[in-house]
């Protein structure tokens, strides 16, 4: 190719085209509106299925009517014990692992734009170990009702070590914070252990465990408000900056010589996501590879342009979460595995395949 | 059409001052050669010059303005930046990658899409990498990289642009082939300002020359006027002699080779 440079004046070589089955998806068929188009259907069924799903005979007509009659549409409603399975418990349950999944993929896309690391996840600044030093304090002094609350001020003080800890070390820049991130989150882990092995029995030690892997077992309406509304508040605004985003694609000097306030952008979108990791965390427990891994997935279907990748990532996010949990509770009916062990077994493989990929492509 | 002038700039990289009160002007229609050994502050002083840093002290201005007091979308308007070995870790593609150029003029809701199409691929053309446009900028040579970059600058349509070492990375070709693309780009009135290496190219397509040593300025001036064989031996301790082209008439830098 050199060599025919010098000689042809035009300098332009084929391209390799539709290499990938992926690449050919992406250019042609797969346009960014169908595809949401498509998600947000598959949203809709998969949270009427997956509520139908589990130890009692419920069908998807009974999912619409307990809902059509709760919201007053003149419905007759259920039997009172029929629709209590599917209002009170199953419905509350799928839709908060909606809005928790839509919420990790929207932070991990956002977290690995900001610091320009693939693989940066929501719970980078030491926010899920925060939460969960938070959590296991409370149900260990037989506060349980303070977990969310709990949780979340653990959360955010550990934010705050982090970033106190990386202005110390001189400017905070992306880097420095996400070591200063490591720092937190082992200490955190570690008085966490400490906390566990010295007090922890029997049925604190289970809830310590699930919360710890992270579980949507308990989730009520009240979990739906905390989860859904974060989402809505810090993403819908996350969503309409996504441009900016794209920005930081060749680091901050180029973003800044395309007239992005990086250093505004980059904090305010930083806590902003910080913010609804926190909630999320305070409900389901941290719930790993969501965030890290469905990003990534998009990105493969649509590329990395944000405008397209954060609410696809936020939608395939909440299908994702909605089947993962759906399988948590039903796969060993009667026993309930946490849905972070589901994730994990589904997520660390394709972790892999994402490194392997990225490997043999540089 | 818009003149650069930066006056009595400071600037420090990393903590240290590398740029102690530099003066550059640079006037519509012409290319100005940013030269000077390694570490002389060239990256630093381009930098200032688009305005991405804050100089410790000075000014630095586009046409009447002040290039800090402007908005700063307003300012990524005026002037483009090719920065040096820029890479990304996203999967962007080549098309994708020169729409960023876009950003200032569409703001966040974007704009016309056949507009901006219609941009990015005259700017991809201006570069030669039409045939690259659906490649993952990942998968790009550094020289094919560094002509994207130049493309994505070039799609911001800004009447100043400043490059780092543009030529870094290319083939004796590709670095013609863009140099010339900076003439024709100064000969429709745009403001150039590029730091380059090679003296050769310098002297070959730039108007004007600052050179830089120590993060001082030694000599600025019209190109064949300022790179004199005493100036070349003062900053960079080489000997040399401008000789003329025998066809064109252009002065070609011949270095001695130590041990001639």
């Amino acid at each position: 190719m050199r060599f025919s440079a010098v000689t042809a004046p035009d300098r332009t070589v084929p391209v390799a085209r539709g290499a990938f089955l992926l690449d050919s998806l992406r250019a042609s068929h797969l346009t960014a509106v169908g595809a949401g188009t498509l998600l947000a259907a598959l949203l809709v069924v998969s949270v009427a299925v997956a509520v139908t799903l589990g130890p009692a005979d419920i069908r998807v007509g009974d999912v619409w009517r307990s809902i059509a009659s709760h919201l007053g549409l003149g419905v007759s409603p259920l039997s009172a014990l029929r629709d209590g399975i599917v209002w009170e418990l199953r419905l509350p349950r799928v839709l908060t692992a909606a809005a928790v999944g839509a919420g990790l993929a929207l932070s991990g896309a956002v977290m690995q734009a900001l610091t320009r690391n693939a693989l940066a996840d929501p719970y980078l600044l030491g926010l899920s170990s925060g939460a969960s030093l938070g959590a296991v304090a409370v149900v260990l002094l037989g506060l349980g009702v303070l977990l969310p609350v709990a949780a979340f001020a653990g959360a955010m003080a550990a934010l705050l070590a982090t970033l106190a800890l990386a202005r110390a070390a001189g400017a905070l820049t992306p880097a420095r914070t996400v070591l200063a991130g490591v720092a937190v989150s082992s200490l955190a882990g570690a008085v966490t252990s400490l906390v566990i092995f010295w007090t922890a029995t029997g049925d604190s030690y289970r809830e310590i465990l699930g919360w710890l892997l992270g579980s949507l077992a308990g989730a009520r309406w009240p979990a739906v408000a905390i989860a859904a509304g974060a989402v809505l508040v810090v993403g819908i605004p996350l969503v309409l900056v996504a441009r900016l985003l794209d920005a930081f694609a060749f680091g901050d000097t180029s973003a800044a010589a395309l007239g992005v306030p990086v250093e505004a952008v980059r904090w305010t979108l930083l806590g902003a996501t910080a913010l609804l990791t926190g909630a999320l965390v305070s409900v389901s427990g941290s719930i790993g590879f969501v965030g890290l891994v469905l990003p990534h997935a998009i990105r493969l279907l649509t590329g990395p342009g944000h405008r397209r990748l954060l609410p696809l990532s936020a939608l395939a996010g909440a299908v994702f979460l909605v089947w993962a949990d759906t399988a948590a509770r039903t796969l060993f009916d009667p026993r309930e595995l946490p849905v972070g062990v589901v994730t994990a077994i589904l997520g660390a493989p394709v972790f892999a395949l994402l490194l392997v990929r990225r490997r043999s492509r540089s | 059409m818009t003149a650069l002038r930066a006056d009595r700039v400071r600037a420090s990289a990393g903590g240290r001052l590398v740029v102690d009160g530099v003066d550059v002007t640079a006037a519509p229609g012409t290319v100005t050669a940013v030269i000077g050994p390694n570490g002389a502050g060239k990256s630093t002083l381009l930098r200032t010059l688009a305005a991405v840093d804050r100089p410790d002290d000075g000014t630095v201005r586009y046409g009447a303005d002040d290039a800090f007091a402007l908005r700063r979308r307003e300012r990524a308007r005026l002037a483009a930046l090719v920065e040096q070995d820029a890479t990304t870790e996203l999967d962007l593609t080549v098309a994708d990658t020169v729409a960023l150029g876009r950003l200032p003029h569409e703001g966040l809701w974007g704009g016309d899409a056949a507009e901006r199409s219609g941009i990015v691929g005259a700017s991809l053309q201006a570069v030669g990498m039409t045939a690259f446009a659906d490649r993952r900028v990942t998968t790009l040579s550094g020289g094919e990289r560094q002509r994207v970059l130049l493309a994505k600058a070039l799609a911001q349509r800004t009447p100043l642009l400043l490059l780092d070492e543009p030529t870094n990375h290319l083939d004796i070709a590709a670095q013609l082939t863009t140099l010339g693309l900076l003439r024709r780009l100064a000969a429709a009135g745009t403001t150039i300002v590029a730091a380059l290496h090679d003296l050769g190219l310098a002297i070959a397509y730039a108007d004007a020359v600052v050179v830089l040593a120590a993060g001082r300025v030694v000599a600025a001036g019209p190109t064949r006027e300022t790179l004199t064989p005493a100036l070349l031996r003062a900053v960079y301790g080489v000997d040399a002699v401008l000789l003329e082209h025998p066809g064109t008439g252009r002065p070609v830098l011949a270095l001695d080779l130590p041990g001639d």
